[in-house]
């Protein structure tokens, strides 16, 4: 069975979905961070494999940008779990409820 | 002449100008200032309105000149300019508001010069002035609308001019609100217009009547003269709305002279004068408007014989003639109806400056049972107020026996019963007028000492436009000296003749003319003598009977007050506690509480928990997924 | 049965598998490392789909920085199995069906997508040459503004994560 499009479209959308589940399983922020770097990853296979079928650079910059976005991301969120460890000394997302008060 | 009517914006801007100059600076503003612009205003006004009125009258003079200052209201096909109409209807009620206007200027210079209030006082006087120019000077009703409610604003205004005194400000309201009953009826009126013609412009609405107005339905016809009238009852205070009038001399005297008795009042006859097209397709509506003009006149005049307040017996002969220049209408002599608004601007605006110069002799005091003996030391308005009295009498060659007589020629051509109760009515008026010098003027003075040391002359600024009214009630007459004597057509009719034309009048013999002139004029001289023999030695019984009804105006007012308020108060009462307190009341709690009942509710979702809203999220996300790719396609 | 379809399923079940070690493994550090490893494999999906300059950049980028900077907060917090925060049961169970809906979902909805085979030969679009060339021409722009966005992620970083100066009392009450 030679590789086609579909495959690398299931592949990402399960990976992605495994990003989903860890997100709503875990309750280590760090966990949850990473699962989310995990769904962009999903996104980039499927950026790169679209690049691939249309022979496009484009969707291939595409990935690269969002390479730098999360790049960015994972600097500033780090800092924000680093910030609230050393206040709370945890990293337990159900600490953080304060947005119901 | 000059070209003086494209001018004519002019006589309402001097007085708004100065409006403006006394309203914006009345904390800064020196009183004796205040007085001189006021009147300044009004001279500026009255010397253009002269040169307006020569030019009217010049030969040269043929279509009534209109001069658009800008569009007003452009919506469609509905087009209202702000235009002034210079026409001989116009000029002439130009020149009674200024002339008497400025002469009552000058008087409240002196009259209200100790008044803390000068300054806000004459800002009121100018804006009314202005006010009234608008609704003299509109073009089309809508100007002419304006000019009404503004009038009726300063009225208002001036009525609780002294509002510390809560009787005066209730005074005050109830004019304002008899008012507005009345304007409701003018708006209805003019709304209809605008529906059945498309216009508001008199010279388009009266072209189309002219036209096709007989073939108009005549419920249509009907039904805006009588919204029309109903606007001219409450702003002339005519029966049923009459009643704010007497207690509008609450205010300062000149404002009475100015506003109750010269010139706002006579603004419904203006209007239907104006209308004078529209009323005589409507014969019907000049029946209802004798009639009701004739009973105001005959009530008034029997309340007014047994006032003791000098400005309330003045107040209800105003009403009554009032009465007469409807009744006048309703006999279709629009001109005489003009003509009475003339002659009665200057004798009874003289009489209430006279009564206001009497009161400023006496300290403030109003009851003519206090007063007696004046004349000795008030000469000059003793013998002014004797003229008024004289004219408004009827007595011969006066300028009130030319209008009154006219008035009741014109009654008998069309009814002789209303002319019957006419001449009651000048009966009575006679009376009551001589009833009132004689307790004011004659006999011995009844008041303290102390307000029988201080009486005196006025001062020069109040005699000299006592006088100069006094002349003018003596000659203003001459403009209408009846056919019988000159053989020509009335003087007055001719000039007013190509505006307003008179409508049914029936030709009645010279002699039968003559006749009924030596009637009426003989029974009212012999009220007045009747009425100085029986006042020379006067007594003041507690009134019983027909009289006590008498001195508490045919308890009209407690009428209103049982038929009308307490019903509407008793119907808000119920309204208040079962629609406002239970029913809007209960629904807008009731939205309230379940607001926040569902809020506390909802607020169970709002954990706090950041995984519990990641869920949601994710669950959401599934929903519209499915949406999109199940159910849309 | 060609090389790119052995290697393609050989990448795709190690991908799924370590992403599923990701998220069911109690230590976070082990969580760290299949990261990693998923990473690996989907640079590997890269590599055959040739995409070169991607392959490099996500495997310096991503598994050498990123990773790395994860493993080092989780170091410096002294994170390990026993002191994982877990849920309850019927939580995770929520999760993973929850999950396992969106994913059957969209299966079902991309059922129908068109399918065209990946061309494996040998293109020269996702070599560093023709990529450099299209990023500093066509999307000069945004690749300027990106590197401001770094600057600013790495002030905010800096400005989060400094030591603050905070009273006693102050930092009883926030606790």
């Amino acid at each position: 069975m030679p590789v086609s499009s579909t495959h690398y479209l299931f592949l990402s959308l399960l990976l992605f979905s495994i990003g989903i589940m860890g997100t709503l399983m875990r309750r280590n922020a760090i966990i949850i961070f990473m699962c989310i770097e995990l769904m962009l990853n999903a996104v980039n296979l499927l950026l790169v494999a679209f690049s691939k079928m249309y022979a496009d650079a484009d969707a291939q910059i595409f990935v690269f940008f969002i390479m730098v976005v999360a790049a960015a991301e994972v600097a500033v969120g780090l800092a924000v779990i680093v910030m609230m460890y050393r206040k709370v000394h945890s990293v337990d997302i159900n600490i953080l409820n304060r947005l119901k008060h | 002449m000059g070209n003086f009517s494209q001018l004519v914006y002019l006589v309402p801007l001097f007085p708004l100008v100065g409006f403006l100059i006394n309203g914006l600076l009345w904390n800064k503003m020196p009183k004796s200032l205040a007085g001189i612009i006021g009147s300044a205003a009004i001279l500026a006004s009255f010397c253009v309105s002269l040169g307006i009125f020569f030019e009217v009258k010049s030969a040269s003079f043929h279509e009534p000149v209109i001069v658009t200052l800008f569009d007003f209201i452009q919506s469609g096909k509905l087009h209202i300019p702000l235009a002034f109409q210079v026409d001989q209807l116009s000029s002439l009620f130009l020149l009674i508001i200024t002339g008497v206007g400025f002469l009552i200027h000058v008087y409240s210079a002196s009259y209200m010069s100790h008044d803390e209030g000068m300054v806000k006082y004459f800002a009121y006087l100018n804006l009314f002035v202005f006010s009234m120019l608008l609704l003299i000077l509109g073009a089309n009703y809508l100007v002419m609308f304006i000019g009404w409610e503004g009038v009726g604003l300063c009225s208002y205004l001036l009525i609780g001019f002294w509002f510390k005194k809560r009787e005066y400000t209730n005074a005050a309201k109830k004019a304002f609100v008899m008012n507005r009953i009345g304007d409701l009826g003018f708006l209805v009126g003019m709304l209809l217009v605008l529906y059945n013609f498309g216009t508001l412009s008199y010279k388009e609405f009266f072209a189309t009547l002219g036209t096709s107005g007989a073939t108009m339905p005549p419920a249509t016809i009907t039904a805006i003269t009588i919204c029309f009238f109903i606007g001219a009852t409450g702003k002339s205070a005519q029966i049923p709305l009459y009643t704010w009038l007497p207690d509008a001399m609450a205010g300062p005297t000149p404002v009475s002279a100015l506003i109750h008795a010269a010139t706002m009042v006579t603004a419904g006859i203006y209007m239907i004068a104006r209308s004078h097209v529209l009323y005589s397709l409507a014969p019907f509506t000049l029946n209802i408007i004798a009639i009701v003009g004739l009973a105001t006149a005959l009530l008034a005049a029997t309340i007014a014989i047994f006032q003791y307040d000098i400005k309330k017996v003045l107040a209800y002969s105003t009403v009554s003639q009032l009465g007469f220049m409807f009744l006048a209408i309703g006999s279709g002599a629009y001109t005489i109806a003009v003509f009475h608004v003339m002659t009665h601007a200057f004798f009874k605006a003289l009489m209430f400056l006279g009564s206001g110069s009497v009161i400023h002799a006496m300290g403030g005091e109003q009851d003519i049972r206090k007063m007696g003996g004046l004349g000795k030391k008030m000469k000059i308005t003793s013998v002014t107020f004797l003229i008024g009295c004289l004219a408004i009498s009827g007595f011969p060659l006066l300028s009130g026996f030319f209008s009154k007589d006219a008035i009741l020629t014109a009654a008998y051509a069309h009814n002789p019963i209303l002319y019957a109760l006419g001449v009651l009515a000048a009966m009575m008026t006679a009376f009551y007028m001589f009833r009132l010098y004689v307790l004011t003027f004659r006999g011995t003075f009844r008041g303290t000492h102390e307000q029988e040391h201080h009486l005196h002359e006025s001062p020069a600024a109040m005699t000299i436009p006592l006088i100069v009214l006094a002349i003018l009630s003596v000659i203003g007459g001459y403009v209408g000296i009846p056919e019988v004597f000159t053989h020509k057509e009335l003087a007055f009719n001719e000039y007013l003749g190509p505006v307003v034309k008179n409508f049914g009048i029936h030709e009645i013999p010279e002699n039968t003319e003559i006749m009924l002139m030596t009637v009426s004029t003989l029974a009212s001289l012999a009220m007045m003598y009747f009425a100085m023999m029986k006042f020379r030695k006067p007594a003041f019984p507690e009134s019983t009977g027909i009289a006590k009804v008498l001195e508490n105006k045919w308890y009209v007012d407690e009428l209103y007050d049982a038929i009308i308020v307490r019903p509407i108060e008793a119907m808000s009462g119920v309204l208040d506690r079962f629609v406002e307190k239970m029913g809007i009341d209960g629904i807008v709690n009731g939205v309230g509480k379940t607001v926040k009942w569902g809020g506390d509710r909802l607020r169970m979702l709002q954990t706090g928990q950041v995984g519990f809203y990641i869920f949601i999220m994710v669950i959401g996300m599934v929903a519209l997924f499915t949406l999109s790719f199940f159910w849309i396609r | 049965m060609d090389i790119y379809s052995i290697l393609f399923w050989f990448l795709s079940a190690m991908a799924v598998g370590s992403a599923l070690g990701v998220i069911l493994s109690r230590n976070p550090v082990n969580s760290v490392m299949f990261l990693i490893l998923t990473f690996f494999a989907i640079s590997g999906h890269y590599i055959i789909m040739n995409a070169q300059f991607l392959a490099v950049v996500n495997i310096i980028v991503y598994a050498g920085a990123i990773m790395v900077l994860f493993l080092f907060v989780i170091m410096l917090m002294n994170l390990n199995a026993d002191v994982e925060p877990q849920k309850g049961m019927m939580i995770q169970l929520a999760g993973v069906i929850s999950g396992g809906t969106l994913f059957l979902v969209i299966l079902m909805g991309l059922t129908t997508a068109k399918s065209e085979l990946i061309d494996t030969k040998s293109s020269d679009i996702g070599l560093i040459s023709n990529l450099g060339k299209v990023l500093f021409t066509k999307f000069a722009l945004p690749f300027e503004i990106s590197s401001v966005l770094f600057l600013s992620a790495m002030i905010g970083a800096v400005v989060i994560g400094k030591k603050e100066h905070i009273p006693a009392s102050e930092k009883a009450e926030i606790v």
